[in-house]
């Protein structure tokens, strides 16, 4: 049992301490496929510093909203991480507080916060990047839901833990069209959910053109920090769920010890780094589409969860 | 076809799914080489259907249609397209389509549930199992998607990928109805399919020569005076 309760809040401690790291790497392979050399990897970690031990602006007009938001997007990632199998294969102490939908559900509320943040600034870049954010969201709650309603169909359970065990046991399952629809599905409802291209470019500094960037221009110091870095957690976050409960469910611990555990962090570390060169081949192959093209963009997404849906419920 | 073992019975579903994903990209996508590339993924996931349900019958017979969609779709039509229409295959431009790209994929999706509405209480009433249950809804929606590619586009050459959507469309559910059909049938229609890809191609090169575009949507008003 302390155990189960060790593993799972060492699970958000991966979350919370690698999650910069991904994104130096990241941005570091994008620069280096554009032939220039790029900041360090450990960059990220150098802004957070830098970030908390600067001082806070906050402006005039704004109320509670803006103060609190940057606490809730930087929690919400954390307590996600403690519900999805980031380095066990078997469900932890707290695995059955709420299910994907909860999840789902989590990560929407700190999406709503930094909405309403955006908002409350008086900023008018804040409340357009806000709206934009908000178009490309309804856009990608059917799918979410339609992603979720097929796994927990397939699976007979919404359980992130137990769902991963369903698709390589048999081994056939995973080449069910379900499983490979929903991770084209599901793949390009992350690069949408975060901003990547081809839905947003997210090295521009464009005020005009942002769409996920721009909900924290007006935040400094550490609540900018925070909000950075809960944006990076949430990033993690998602690329776990689809690895460790979608793609490849193997290489995590199976056994209750602590060797068998930490072991797993590397390992899941390697995969997420070939989930992040596949994202930099992708991000430097297309362009970003007009902002009136990412409907075509998530209705094909969209098209593709409903396929996965009908050749899963109707094949037997 | 029963007893298909798990592993071949879920290719062969994936290699249905993914028939249907990219007869969606036939009929949103917005360039004539990639809705030709399109094209050529479909085929050959009709192939690999074929091939998947003749290793799970252990039939010759339907492995050598594999690979006669294989030669016909896969290598020589485009070669064939490409060598009669180069500038028109190879250019970028984007191509228009009466209805918008979104609304275009919701029509699909119209059209992929009707498929499998309207073939599941046949399939129900002969008691069908296996290969079929997959096939024969999924190659409806091959030949819906394909009417609905030849109906929405203005352009000649995504015009005859539409026909020849539907075509495999047929082909695919067509492996699972009847899969001892005589291969001189078989080879016949891959013929058939090269000729008609020749025809339109010679057809679109003069209608581009005499008027200057392909656009044969714009062709059905009548103009004074002849060409400019």
């Amino acid at each position: 049992m302390t155990n189960r309760v060790l593993f799972n809040i060492l699970q958000a401690l991966v979350v919370l301490c690698f999650s910069p790291l991904v994104v130096g790497i990241l941005n570091r392979l994008k620069e280096i496929v554009q032939s220039k050399r790029g900041p360090s990897v450990f960059q990220p970690y150098r802004d957070l510093l830098k970030l908390f031990s600067k001082d806070e602006v906050v402006p005039e007009e704004s109320t509670w909203i803006f103060r609190v938001t940057p606490y809730i997007s930087f929690v919400a990632p954390i307590f996600v991480a403690l519900l999805i199998p980031v380095l066990t294969d078997y469900p932890l102490f707290w695995a059955f507080m709420a299910d994907m939908v909860g999840a789902g559900f989590v990560l929407a509320l700190a999406g709503f916060f930094a909405t309403l943040a955006a908002v409350d600034t008086g900023n008018p870049y804040g409340p357009m990047g806000a709206s934009r954010t908000r178009m490309v969201g309804f856009l990608a709650e059917p799918i979410f839901l339609l992603v979720f309603f097929t796994v927990s169909f397939v699976a007979d359970s919404t359980i992130p833990f137990i769902v991963q065990q369903k698709w390589v046991h048999p081994i056939s399952n995973f080449f069910a069209p379900s499983h490979i629809l929903l991770l084209i599905a599901f793949l390009m409802l992350i690069l949408a959910e975060k901003g990547r291209l081809p839905v947003d470019n997210p090295s521009g500094h464009f005020e005009l053109a942002m769409i996920d960037e721009s909900k924290d221009l007006e935040y400094s110091g550490p609540s900018a920090a925070l909000m950075k870095w809960g944006g990076w957690m949430k990033f993690m976050v998602l690329m776990i769920v689809f690895l460790n409960v979608l793609l490849t469910p193997w290489g995590l611990a199976s056994t209750l010890d602590w060797s068998a555990v930490l072991l797993a962090i590397p390992l899941v570390l390697l995969k997420v780094l070939g989930f992040v060169i596949f994202l930099v081949l992708i991000e430097s192959s297309l362009a970003k589409l007009r902002l009136f093209r990412i409907s075509e963009f998530m209705s094909a997404a969209f098209v593709i969860a409903v396929v996965a849906m009908l050749t899963s419920a109707f094949s037997w | 076809m029963e007893h298909m073992p798990p592993m071949l019975a879920h290719l062969n579903e994936l290699a249905a799914g993914l028939f249907v994903v990219v007869a969606l990209g036939i009929v949103a996508t917005r360039q004539v080489r990639a809705c030709l590339k399109f094209f050529v993924l479909q085929s050959f996931f009709l192939a690999s259907s074929a091939l998947l349900l003749g290793l799970a019958a252990s039939s010759a017979h339907l492995m050598a249609v594999a690979a006669i969609n294989v030669g016909a779709k896969v290598v020589l039509l485009p070669w064939l397209l490409r060598r009669l229409l180069k500038d028109e295959v190879y250019t970028r431009r984007e191509i228009t389509q009466v209805v918008s790209v979104p609304i275009s994929l919701i029509i699909a999706l119209g059209l992929i549930v009707a498929a499998y509405f309207f073939t599941l209480p046949w399939l129900d009433a002969v008691s069908a199992t296996g290969a079929c249950r997959i096939n024969v809804p999924v190659g409806l929606t091959g030949l819906f998607l394909g009417a609905y590619t030849l109906a929405n586009r203005r352009e000649a050459l995504p015009q005859l990928l539409g026909l020849l959507a539907m075509e495999n469309g047929a082909f695919f559910a067509g492996v699972a109805i009847a899969p001892d059909l005589p291969l001189i049938a078989e080879l016949a229609l891959a013929f058939d399919i090269l000729v008609v890809a020749f025809v339109v191609g010679v057809l679109t090169r003069a209608v581009h020569e005499h008027t200057g575009t392909t656009v044969v949507g714009a062709l059905d008003e009548l103009r004074e005076g002849g060409g400019e």
